[in-house]
């Protein structure tokens, strides 16, 4: 069994297991990675880094892909607007 | 008015041949508008999109202002699409000579009633805190502003079209001359007047024109709304600006309505082919990130290229050619009364583009301008040519 580590999406604690991306702390909090110009919810496609669908602010920088990232014990995520 | 096709027919669908369509056409005269490409697809696409008051001359001064007004009148019926925001002009000082410029810009401008505003360092920081620490100050210039060029050009040619003109797209103009266009299809179109609004290419259809080609670069970046929020110019864009040899960069930055930043400017002759050309490219953002240090951790979206209509006196050519001394000495184009110019607008044609189809249109239609047009006029360069 991998370890399990915590990150925060939105304030919320999420607990992934140690290796997974951000895409899947995302996934598993439930919540949209960010809101589309036209007001639509969006999330990861593409899980490649080429699509930016899954764009969420990481440690305060905003338009991190989020399948790119490892989750990091104590990291912040938030979601975009 | 002829027994030509049209009265005018205008080659270039960029914002300054869409303009003086719009301008003909609602003085009643018959307008054709011919482009290889589509709508803005020159400069008017590549460009930053600035509504900018300039004071490098009298004359540049005069047909700024002027434009900038007619911008603010036109205001109220631009569509969304075009995006036109009164962000205002910060031109950013960095040190204790810079701001003896501001103070004499602050007076150039008050003395012909240009609102200004002088920053002190803690209002600079205050309006634009990414800039780095230790800037002198700056000049606040309000009624400059932001639009998105390409749709403006659009805005101004469906305008045009209501009241009448035709549309000529997708079809390159291959030659030029006593009232008539030929497309290279074989296509002819005659009129009585032709304008040349053809941008850095003017020169290809009108030989013995001096205009050449200035490139520039633009970098966009994805969306960081508030991170710049007024139009960042170094004073030393000036210098950059002025140069007419030699390969420069300034820092120039504009916030866009989405939040994504435009990131210029670079200028260089000599330089034809449209790729980006890295060393420029890196010169230009290191010159960004000395004044704006922050821009370096934001994402970029795209790079792109577009040329610049440069004319030697930085003065865009607005009026009749009927050929010049050098046109003389070469047998082309003398005395051929039916062309027209409005082209060689360098960095400014998005902002000049209303006051140059005025100007343009005030000379067809033979009405009094309401500013003195004679540092626009062609003919300007024939005697230049004619003294040498």
């Amino acid at each position: 069994m991998p370890e399990q580590i915590t990150v925060t999406v939105n304030g919320a604690p999420v607990a992934v297991p140690s290796g997974a991306t951000v895409a899947v702390a995302m996934v598993l909090a439930g919540v949209a990675c960010r809101t589309s110009v036209s007001g639509e919810p969006r999330g990861p496609l593409c899980g490649m880094g080429i699509c930016f669908e899954c764009r969420v602010a990481i440690g305060g920088i905003p338009h991190c892909r989020s399948c790119q990232v490892l989750c990091e014990q104590g990291m912040q995520v938030t979601t975009e607007n | 008015m002829s027994k030509a096709g049209h009265d005018v027919a205008i080659v270039g669908a960029g914002i300054v041949g869409a303009a003086c369509a719009d301008e003909l056409g609602r003085r009643g005269l018959s307008v054709v508008v011919v482009d290889g490409d589509v709508i803005g697809s020159g400069a008017t696409a590549a460009g930053m999109g600035h509504i900018v008051v300039m004071d490098d001359s009298e004359a540049q001064f005069a047909l700024t202002r002027y434009s900038q007004q007619l911008w603010q009148e036109l205001r109220p019926e631009l569509p969304d699409d075009v995006e036109y925001e009164q962000c205002g002009t910060i031109w950013v000082a960095a040190d204790e000579e810079e701001m003896i410029e501001v103070r004499r810009k602050r007076d150039y401008y008050s003395k012909r009633r240009v609102p200004t505003d002088v920053l002190d360092p803690h209002a600079l920081y205050r309006l634009e805190p990414n800039l780095r620490p230790g800037m002198a100050g700056g000049l606040l210039v309000p009624e400059d502003g932001v639009l998105y060029p390409p749709c403006a050009a659009r805005f101004l040619m469906e305008r045009a079209q209501k009241r009448g003109a035709k549309l000529h797209l997708g079809n390159s103009v291959a030659q030029i001359g006593r009232g008539q266009v030929r497309l290279v299809d074989g296509t002819e179109i005659t009129a009585e007047i032709i304008v040349n609004a053809a941008g850095a290419r003017a020169a290809e259809l009108t030989p013995g024109l001096e205009i050449k080609k200035r490139k520039g670069h633009l970098v966009i970046t994805d969306r960081y709304p508030g991170f710049v929020r007024h139009q960042l110019v170094e004073l030393g864009y000036l210098k950059s600006a002025h140069s007419v040899t030699g390969d420069s960069v300034a820092f120039n930055v504009q916030p866009r309505r989405t939040g994504q930043i435009l990131i210029g400017s670079s200028r260089q002759y000599g330089a034809e082919h449209k790729e980006v050309d890295h060393s420029m490219l890196v010169r230009m953002l290191q010159r960004a990130q000395e004044y704006m240090p922050g821009l370096a951790q934001l994402s970029t979206v795209r790079t792109w290229t577009g040329f610049r209509a440069a004319t030697p006196d930085k003065l865009p050519l607005i009026g009749p050619w009927a050929g010049n001394v050098t046109a003389e000495k070469t047998g082309s184009a003398t005395g051929d009364k039916s062309i027209f110019l409005a082209t060689g607008h360098e960095g400014l044609g998005i902002t000049t583009s209303l006051g140059t189809a005025r100007i343009l249109a005030d000379q067809i239609t033979g009405t009094k301008p309401e500013i003195p047009i004679e540092p626009y006029l062609p003919s300007r360069t024939a005697k230049e040519y004619a003294h040498a």
